[in-house]
């Protein structure tokens, strides 16, 4: 967010953005801006494509990290809360087992594993995506929406370092991209 | 040998080229077709009777339910010694239906199955919809469904908390994860396609709307990496959630010592009953959809015949349930357990086993066929006989074992009044009338995974590599 701050003086433009038909012409277009150093920049397909991300240069995704945790942290939170309940806040006695007879607890605990984890998988995606994100200024490109259908899309970013309005439109244009238009900002 | 190997292959080749999605289309024709069904502005005349008697059916299962409220639960045909009769029975069944949604997402992705793309997503609204259903019955058991929440574990003014030795428990949270986890699973797939109606909804409530739901999403590469991830994760957790939640509803039964009730069999054999009634369901209704909406190109022979096949395999298992059930009954020597195999078959609910061994084991039989595999009219009928059976499983095993059980002086007999016909009826209704809704605002197959199966979406790897 920062570096939107000190770019406030340059015009007021997101980006440049150029359209493909195909999804290898994207890919390529991609590889090829980040080998000419361009770094703040996304792609946008219909579907997801997995050369993409390398192209891109994306680091690996931190999700399975928060999954794990969130997983570990709904264990200990359902065996505690068994344990707890049966043994200390009202403690029950079944049949003359003792009050944590951990095989009867792994069930409920089992279960709030996966709550825990599948919660923190929607949550955590959510977050790392920045969403809900109620605006975004790529949506200003007329042609945007066909990036739920058939189109590929290349934006490359202002707040890039390397960009510059003129000599950034030279380099798209030798894409092979359909179309190389601004993005307001 | 190496002759046999080489021939094989070579004869299946034929069949196994029905395709997952009819040769011809393209990213435009994927998203048109399946997306128009949603953004139509003229709704199919069909579809409002439809709608309008799933309404009424649901008015009667409202009804059902009021007049339960107001009267108590004595206006059901269960009291002692059978206290568990069709509330319990409907339950298991509409829980079973509803493990078919969370099969097909998630096993199926687990094992790369591409056949699950076209029939994920309904088959998961559909496990939303009978999960839905089935928390109604144990809700409503309860007599005063407002105190429901003393099940959960809460600090509370009497200063009590729940057994967490009791299955019923494990009950309580198997089945609030499995919804919980069944909807996240089931609004995260559908993200995509929310950004993909938000961009071709024509009226601005459509798009407001879509939009809204959509979140924002904007099809960057960066949202779909971290979306497959999570996508994955989800299916990899949903997995043994699946498995967990009937061997749950199984141990309600198992962990007494009613005999017919006390089996170790239970857990396995009720999972795969679950997936055989939820395929079977999904064959149900997935038929006159299929027709209704011209889906042919998306859910090809190869998708119907593949259920068959899955709903064969599942049979068999349930089929090899009863046998043992039967033999264990008779070679355990245990005199009570041997009566509660020969009361069950020849008792006064002889008919139920009986239909049911008819329902469940001979009828899938014809499945060995494959002319009647791709035969979409035997299926239909197949699938609503299985429907069928597997209610006629859960009768069985919940009334069957109650009624008569160690000491003759507390015999009983259960027969159910219209209030538990009215109100399993209502529930058919609801179910539906969700699904109606489901297929009238939501896109029914995923657009995007669609999209990926299509020859134009491949990458090539001399591109791929950039760096």
């Amino acid at each position: 967010m920062a570096t939107h701050m000190t770019q406030s003086s340059q015009p007021a433009v997101h980006g440049l953005i150029a359209e493909f038909d195909n999804p290898n012409a994207l890919v390529a277009a991609t590889a090829k801006a980040h080998r000419d150093g361009y770094r703040k920049m996304d792609a946008y397909s219909p579907y997801p494509i997995e050369e993409l991300r390398h192209a891109l240069g994306a680091p690996a995704s931190r999700l399975p990290v928060i999954v794990f945790i969130g997983g570990l942290i709904g264990a200990a939170a359902g065996f505690s809360l068994e344990s707890w309940a049966n043994a200390v806040a009202y403690p029950l006695n079944v049949a003359g087992k003792p009050y944590i007879s951990w095989p009867m607890f792994i069930p409920v605990t089992f279960e709030t594993t996966v709550l825990f984890a599948s919660l923190s998988a929607v949550v955590g995606m959510l977050a790392l995506n920045r969403l809900p994100q109620p605006y975004h200024p790529v949506f200003n490109h007329a042609r945007f929406s066909a990036a739920s259908t058939d189109r590929f899309f290349l934006c490359i970013e202002a707040r890039d370092p390397k960009f510059d309005l003129k000599r950034t439109r030279a380099f798209m244009d030798t894409l092979g991209a359909l179309e190389v238009a601004a993005v307001e900002g | 040998m190496a002759n046999g190997v080489q021939a094989v292959p070579d004869a299946r080749a034929t069949t196994e080229l029905v395709p997952v999605i009819t040769p011809g289309h393209s990213f435009v024709s994927v998203t048109e077709k399946i997306s128009k069904i949603v953004l139509r502005k003229d709704t199919p005349i069909g579809w409002f009777l439809l709608f309008a008697l799933t309404l009424g059916v649901s008015g009667l299962l409202a009804t059902s339910l009021g007049y339960l409220v107001f009267m108590g639960i004595g206006i059901w045909g269960n009291n002692q010694p059978v206290g568990w009769a069709f509330d319990i029975t409907n339950f298991v069944w509409w829980i079973g239906i509803g493990h078919a949604g969370t099969l097909i997402s998630a096993i199926l992705l687990l094992f790369r199955q591409q056949w699950r793309t076209s029939i994920n997503r309904f088959a998961e609204a559909m496990t939303l919809a009978a999960v839905a259903c089935a928390g109604l019955f144990p809700l409503f058991h309860t007599g005063r469904p407002w105190l429901a929440y003393w099940l959960l574990p809460y600090p509370n003014t009497m200063g009590m908390w729940p057994n967490f030795k009791s299955p019923l428990v494990w009950d309580v949270f198997a089945v609030s994860t499995y919804l919980t986890v069944s909807a996240l699973f089931w609004y995260t797939g559908l993200i995509p396609d929310l950004a993909t109606m938000r961009d071709n909804a024509k009226s601005r409530i459509g798009r407001r709307v879509y939009g809204l739901l959509a979140m924002g999403w904007r099809n960057s590469a960066y949202h779909w990496q971290h979306y497959e991830v999570a996508y994955l994760l989800l299916a990899g957790l949903s997995t043994p959630l699946v498995v967990s939640v009937h061997s749950v509803v199984s141990l309600d039964f198992a962990v007494s010592v009613l005999p017919g009730w006390h089996t170790t069999v239970f857990p396995p054999y009720f999972v795969a009953g679950a997936i055989y009634s939820g395929f079977a369901m999904v064959l149900t209704l997935m038929i006159p959809i299929r027709a209704a909406y011209g889906l042919q190109d998306f859910i090809t022979m190869r998708h119907i015949e593949n259920m068959a096949k899955v709903m064969l395999a599942t049979g068999l298992i349930v089929g090899y349930g009863y046998s043992l059930e039967a033999f264990m009954a008779w070679y355990s020597g245990n005199r009570y357990e041997t009566f509660m195999m020969w009361n069950r078959m020849t008792g006064p609910y002889w008919w139920s086993y009986a239909l049911l061994i008819l329902c469940n084991v001979v009828t899938p039989a014809f499945l060995w066929s494959k002319k009647v595999r791709t035969s979409v009219g035997a299926l239909f009928v197949i699938s609503i006989v299985v429907n069928i059976g597997m209610w006629l499983e859960r009768f069985v095993i919940v009334v069957t074992s109650l009624h008569r059980d160690f000491v003759p002086s507390s015999w009983g007999r259960f027969s159910p009044t219209i209030w538990d016909f009215s109100t399993y009826i209502g529930t058919l209704g609801f179910f539906l009338m969700l699904l109606l809704l489901f297929v009238r605002f939501l896109p029914m197959i995923s657009i995007f995974e669609m999209r990926t199966l299509l020859p134009s979406a491949k990458v090539d790897e001399a591109h791929g590599h950039g760096h």
